[in-house]
């Protein structure tokens, strides 16, 4: 008999020795109470571990979708470094930027001018849209994993609300200056206000933390925080513009804007990705979950202060871009499966490929105008979206 | 194999009591059968034994109480099933039934090739290989209770708790999953507690059975103690006659008042 728990494991399907004979047969890890699993039992009832099954059936994040998303990020990227207002011919740009490594010289012919634009709006703007893109789109995936709700987006609990009541606060009372620091610190505080605001409410009214309970009150504390805001702005109609212009978003903003949330950006994109074998488990409900022995109320709060700082970070620095964290995710699923283990990582990358190519239709499209970024996301991810779901047929979920 | 014991199990939901000092003993390797009307806390009885309700009392496994357990230590020796499982549409028949070695995974930590085996063998012995890669969502009314079944025997615990196995099942696949579970139970040694509101098919299989009323034991024994014809009117108040089938077990039959 081989012990299971020898780390020299049998070939997949155990089929050498038999010792596939699950369950409750090889107790080797299992550490059960003396006798609860008797040995050999199992082999007579037809397990024997016949024609080895394939051990690594498992879904998983192929390298081959990985490489395709990254493609497409990529693509993404180079368009929007290549593609603006100013007319900038490709090839010089690509001059430019390969000069800029380190033992590289290649004169693109660029004026100083060019140069800036360039370096300093063009490059960190792709940047920008990127992580702002990819941080919406998984804090979109966890939240409807919490929630075990299709609809759940990263501003479902508050945090549209509260940064944009803290920002216009900001705008009218403070007049602080969109392009300052204080406006991010503020949205990003009020983010992070609003969500731990629902969490408290859900909690009171909710004993022991139900999905259900937490939606309403992230509706209520979304209603209320919104009257505040309507509030406020009205107070000062000359601010109205530039409220505006921060809500409907933009990726615009130079490398200071992008130092500012990377820090935030990768410690919640660490825990979120760390999280998806858990979602999964939680995906079957919170009784089974937990009679698996997982802790479903602790997973359901890391998994949402996690998404929750992503969504700040992302609102701090861009305003409200909608549509990217509800719907990349599900455009995700129905390419690549429902596990969250790959629709975590897929939805990051394709989150940040969809906010780079929206972001360069918005600044080519009316070119020397730019439409507001959520127009564009919302414009064409809504056709996008209906593509996809009508050319990949599944099961009503 | 592990026998269950519990006795005074309370249950209080929302300041309303739903189980009132409930004790209950399964000797290692056999079947007990929890009856009893709709709402009378059969259900309830097997969460709080299954840790997913907050109970007052004392679930033992082979003497060990399962309070003092970790969850993952309690979930390695206690599977459950419940009566209405999600099974998310888009999750493969494997995905779904490697869940069932959470216990085994560290927090953060990932399956290894050993978690990934036993859920094939386990998938291969209920027939369900050839689903591995199949989404939930696609699957008939029995696979479904194929693969839920599967999940819990991924989990490698020696109690099975079912709650009713047989839900929204016709005739044939009833019998074809009670008899699954029948046999995985001799061959493993698997202690079964499940709920079942077909009485016949509960006479059938249990080796002891358990009538609960209102939160309360009404009467427990042997099959033939437990389907009276007099518990039967008092509790389920429904006529009913009583046959004794040739191997001893007794058949339900209603009748017409």
């Amino acid at each position: 008999m081989t012990d299971p728990s020898d780390s020299t494991a049998p070939p997949a399907g155990g089929t050498a020795d038999g010792s596939a004979h699950v369950p409750g047969a090889a107790s080797g890890r299992t550490a059960h109470a003396p006798g609860s699993a008797p040995g050999g039992a199992g082999t007579a009832e037809g397990g024997a571990g016949v024609s080895g099954a394939p051990a690594g059936r498992a879904t998983r994040l192929r390298p081959a979708a990985l490489l395709v998303a990254l493609g497409v990020l990529l693509a993404s990227m180079t368009t929007g470094t290549l593609a603006g207002a100013a007319d900038i011919a490709p090839g010089q740009v690509m001059l430019e930027l390969l000069d800029r490594l380190p033992f590289v010289s290649a004169g693109s012919g660029l004026t100083p001018v060019e140069q800036g634009l360039l370096v300093e709006l063009r490059l960190p703007r792709v940047l920008l849209g990127a992580v702002v893109g990819g941080l919406l789109a998984i804090a979109g995936a966890a939240y409807q994993g919490v929630f075990r709700n299709p609809l759940a987006d990263p501003y479902l609990l508050g945090a549209a609300a509260g940064a944009g009541l803290t920002t216009t606060a900001v705008i009218v009372l403070l007049k602080g200056d969109t392009e300052a620091v204080t406006i991010p610190a503020a949205a990003f505080a009020g983010a992070v206000g609003g969500v731990l605001l629902a969490y408290a409410l859900g909690n009171v009214a909710g004993r022991g933390g139900g999905t259900a309970t937490l939606v309403l009150a992230g509706v209520a504390v979304t209603a209320f925080l919104t009257a505040v805001q309507t509030f406020v702005q009205q107070l000062s109609v000359e601010d109205l513009q530039r409220i505006y212009g921060w809500i409907l978003g933009t990726v615009d903003g130079g490398w200071e804007r992008i130092t500012l949330i990377v820090p935030y950006a990768a410690v919640s994109v660490a825990v979120l990705l760390a999280h998806g074998r858990l979602l999964d488990v939680l995906s079957v409900g919170d009784d089974e979950a937990v009679s698996l022995g997982l802790n479903a109320t602790r997973v359901r709060l890391v998994v949402l202060l996690a998404a929750s700082l992503a969504t700040a970070a992302a609102v701090a620095v861009s305003g409200l871009i909608g549509f990217v964290g509800i719907v990349v995710p599900h455009v995700i699923r129905r390419l690549a499966g429902g596990s969250y283990r790959v629709v975590l990582p897929l939805s990051l990358i394709g989150g940040a490929a969809f906010l780079v190519f929206g972001d360069v239709i918005a600044r080519t499209v009316l070119a020397p105008a730019e439409l507001p970024i959520g127009v564009v996301t919302a414009f064409v991810g809504a056709p996008f979206f209906v593509a996809v779901l009508r050319v990949t047929k599944r099961v009503e979920t | 194999m592990s026998d269950v014991r519990a006795h005074d199990l309370s249950v209080v939901l929302d300041t309303r009591t739903v189980l009132s000092d409930v004790g209950l003993q399964v000797r290692g390797g056999d079947w007990l059968a929890v009856i009893g009307a709709n709402g009378a806390g059969k259900s309830t009885l097997l969460k709080a034994v299954a840790g997913v309700l907050p109970y007052s009392g004392e679930v033992l496994i082979d003497g060990t109480s399962v309070r003092r357990l970790k969850p993952r230590e309690r979930a390695r020796l206690l599977a459950y099933a419940p009566q209405s499982p999600v099974l998310p549409a888009d999750m493969t028949v494997f995905d779904y039934a490697l869940l069932g070695r959470t216990p085994y995974i560290p927090y953060l930590g990932r399956e290894s090739r050993r978690d990934r085996e036993v859920t094939a063998s386990v998938l291969e012995r209920l027939d369900l290989a050839p689903f591995a890669g199949r989404a939930l969502g696609r699957l008939s009314g029995g696979e479904r209770q194929r693969v839920v079944l599967a999940r819990a025997l991924v989990q490698q615990a020696p109690v099975l708790l079912l709650d009713e196995p047989t839900t929204a099942l016709d005739l044939g696949h009833q019998q074809q999953v009670l008899e699954l579970v029948d046999r995985l139970r001799l061959a493993d040694g698997l202690t079964v507690v499940t709920t079942l509101h077909d009485l016949s098919l509960a006479g059938q299989y249990a080796d002891s059975m358990m009538l609960i009323s209102d939160g309360r034991v009404a009467a427990s024994g042997s099959p033939a103690d437990v389907l009276t014809e007099k518990l039967i009117d008092a509790h389920f108040g429904a006529r009913v006659r009583i046959t004794s089938g040739p191997d001893g077990r007794p058949g339900v039959h209603l009748e017409r008042p």
